[in-house]
């Protein structure tokens, strides 16, 4: 008989929630005790995820969550979805493949700022153009955390903390919502770690959305950055509906101070083959080798 | 004569960023990643407090650092950077075009093991997944070596019968953050061990010759195979011409600096050792405690430590090996295609290029981070003392290897 094969990485599993009364929170957390600091923003996003699955009432084992490299790529270890921890920069190239292989499942996109913004930037372009019907929570701090303090590419200029840049980075930030506009993104939100509920009320409506969408998070690195503890005094809400054209939408880019929360911009735009909603059989994978060799 | 000019307390990181600071490199691009980023910290805090004039550029990843250092280096700059194991990975497609076009740069492997599964340690399979891309690779074992090679390796990469880029390589955890006592050698002494500098002579910017880089080589006709073909006799030989320089640069640097560091392979208490184990890297120091401690109780061993690791010194290693009658490879990467350690292969087919046949154990230690003792290497050196003694049936066939922490014992 042949050897075992090892699993990679034993992560999970507690019973499944029951499948007829509702869902909890609890029903999406993993036993995993979370490693990130005391006081950092990431519990929450946690929370609020946990709480918006809860809400859609989309049992575990239809949902995918799959990350980058970073503090924030931690989150699918404490989920009791299907979660993949894949390489530094790449979540949403790898989360583009499981909902091609897996149209049926809800699919979502979790990493930093440097995961998705520096290392994985073209990513982040090429996923709002493709409008593949996924949801990407950008956990922003505006630093390498994991990596113990560089800035990243949506630090300030004159940040001289870090210890790479400690005259600081000299170059203006990627402001997110810029950058997916232009790129043809058709949903952008954000959110605040301090207030998961209005933080899973975005995340419900980026799931719902059919097609990219981008949950901008501001969730403070209390370690490298604690100065971020006061973002709790700078977010104020977006007045207005949700902006349905670009004009109204860049427009609201021009006034917005990146402490703005709200769903900025929700337009209705084909997703990447919607038409295509059933997973290939294996079978047919089979045939068409045949037919080819 | 001894150009010390001053005593430091350091890490292995840190003593690296002394090395290139002495070298005085033109731009530095830089990705963090564990264990590398102190390194590179360092660097920067030396150029922000003007002790080093550089440009130190963060860049968007590590394909972007090595793509913006052939452009710096193209451009006629003394380069360096540093990575590790998915830094280097990602790194990969700059990386195998370097030696090819013969841009003489210097980049820090601070070595970690691979994914999957996931992991943050040291180890050495980063490297050894890129040991024939055609970079010279050189291992040290203590944070001294991790300096004064770093100056020295300028001096080979930019050698103009080498002109090839140079990996220097320091074990993450032991040496990156072990701390220890460092000489820092006069900037004066280490200018004039360089020499003025001349990195790129071959395909600089140069406005008598204005040229395009690497066009379109090869292909079909013989003409175009034929030319391919110089190129890649060229890298050999380059690869084969750096064995020399090597030799010659560690004599040089002994003579000025009075630290002396085996250039290619060292022999340790190897005169009249019945078998030997070969190691490489900072697990060197506690097989040479090993081979004290065995030989305080008779038993006759000795240790080769590989430095230089690519080119391969096939001639110094077979000179070593013919001093022993058995030899226990320690390794700490796998070699997946043949079940060993990649050293291991390499010091088998040294063995046959001399016409010496003897045993040989592959052992594999100190992956992801693990703990490599003294105890780890007394039983390598009770395996192969078994092995010369008789085929002993409970060894492993070779080259099925012998997993030196599979046990989950911490052996101290
Ligand atoms: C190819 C590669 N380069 C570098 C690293 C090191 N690294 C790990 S996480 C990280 C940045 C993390 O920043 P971010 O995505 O903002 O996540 P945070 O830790 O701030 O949540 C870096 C540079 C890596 N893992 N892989
Ligand atoms: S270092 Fe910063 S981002 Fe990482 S866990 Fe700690 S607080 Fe959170
Ligand atoms: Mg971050």
């Amino acid at each position: 008989m042949s050897e075992t094969l090892l699993a990679p990485a034993p992560v999970l599993t507690k019973p499944p929630p029951p499948r007829d009364g509702a869902f909890t929170m609890q029903d999406f957390k993993s036993d995993i005790k979370p490693i990130w600091c005391p006081g950092c923003g990431d519990y929450s996003v946690l929370t609020a995820l946990a709480k918006a699955l809860a809400e859609l009432g989309r049992p575990r084992e239809q949902v995918a969550l799959i990350s980058g490299i970073g503090c924030s790529s931690r989150l699918p270890a404490y989920t009791s979805v299907y979660g993949f921890h894949g390489v530094h920069g790449r979540a949403l190239a790898l989360a583009t493949g499981v909902k091609l292989a897996r149209p049926d499942l809800t699919v979502i996109a979790a990493g930093g700022d440097g995961d998705g913004l520096s290392i994985g930037g073209n990513h982040f372009l090429h996923a709002c153009r493709r409008n593949v019907d996924m949801t990407y929570i950008l956990m922003d701090n505006q630093v390498y955390g994991m990596t113990k303090g560089q800035a990243s590419p949506t630090t300030a200029p004159d940040w001289c903390e870090g210890k790479l840049t400690p005259e600081g980075p000299g170059i203006a930030p990627v402001a997110p919502l810029r950058l997916a506009l232009a790129a043809g993104v058709s949903f952008f939100a954000r959110g605040f770690a301090g207030n998961p509920n209005e933080l899973a009320r975005l995340i419900v409506a980026g799931i719902t959305h059919p097609g990219f969408a981008v949950i901008h998070v501001l969730s403070p690195c209390v370690t490298f950055r604690p100065e971020q503890r006061a973002w709790k005094q700078a977010v104020h809400p977006l007045e207005g509906a949700p902006a349905t054209d670009l004009a109204t939408a860049m427009a609201r880019f021009a006034a917005d101070d990146g402490f703005t929360t709200g769903i900025f911009y929700a337009c209705a735009a084909p997703p990447f083959m919607p038409e295509r909603k059933r997973t290939k059989q294996a079978s047919d994978f089979a045939k068409r080798f045949l037919v080819e060799i | 004569m001894n150009h010390l000019s001053r005593i430091i307390v350091c890490d292995g990181n840190e003593a690296a960023a002394w090395g290139v600071k002495l070298s005085r490199p033109d731009v530095i691009a830089v990705y963090p990643i564990t264990p590398q980023s102190s390194l590179v910290e360092t660097l920067a805090k030396f150029v922000a407090e003007g002790e080093l004039d550089a440009e130190v550029m963060p860049l968007e990843g590590e394909h972007s650092v090595l793509s913006a250092l052939q452009g710096a280096c193209l451009a006629g700059a003394r380069t360096y950077t540093a990575t590790s194991g998915p830094g280097l990975a990602f790194m990969f497609e700059p990386y195998v075009r370097t030696p090819g076009l013969r841009l003489p740069m210097v980049a820090s492997l601070v070595n970690r093991d691979m994914l999957s599964p996931q992991c943050v340690w040291g180890g050495q399979q980063d490297v050894m997944t890129v040991r024939d891309a055609g970079w010279i690779q050189i291992f040290c074992e203590s944070a001294q070596e991790v300096l004064d090679t770093v100056i020295m390796a300028y001096r080979i990469a930019e050698h103009p019968a080498v002109m090839l880029p140079v990996n220097v390589n320091h074990d993450g955890n032991y040496l990156s953050y072990g701390v220890s006592r460092v000489e820092i050698p006069d900037q004066a002494a280490v200018d004039a061990f360089l020499g003025e500098k001349n990195v790129n002579w071959h395909v600089a910017l140069d406005p008598e010759r204005p040229m395009a880089v690497d066009p379109l080589t090869g292909g079909a006709d013989a003409e175009g195979a034929a030319r391919f073909v110089a190129y890649r006799q060229s890298l050999c030989r380059g690869m084969q011409t750096a064995l020399a320089v090597i030799s010659e640069v560690h004599a040089d640097w002994a003579r000025v600096f009075g630290r002396e560091h085996a250039a290619l392979v060292e022999e340790y208490r190897l005169d009249d050792a019945e078998i030997g184990l070969v190691t490489i890297g900072s697990m060197s120091g506690a097989a040479k405690d090993a081979a004290d401690a065995a030989r305080a109780e008779g038993v006759r061993v000795g240790v080769i430590r590989i430095k230089t690791y690519r080119p391969f010194p096939i001639a110094a290693v077979a000179a070593a090996a013919s001093k022993v009658g058995a030899l226990g490879v320690v390794d700490r990467a796998v070699s997946y295609g043949w079940n060993c350690g990649p050293v291991y292969q390499d010091v088998l087919a040294a063995l046959y290029s001399a016409g010496l046949r003897m045993p040989v154990l592959s052992f594999i230690g100190g992956l992801a981070g693990a703990d490599l003792t003294g105890a780890h290497f007394a039983r390598a050196i009770a395996m192969t003392r078994a092995a010369l003694r008789e085929a002993d049936a409970t060894l492993p066939a070779p080259p099925s290897p012998i997993w030196l922490n599979a046990d989950g014992e911490a052996t101290r």
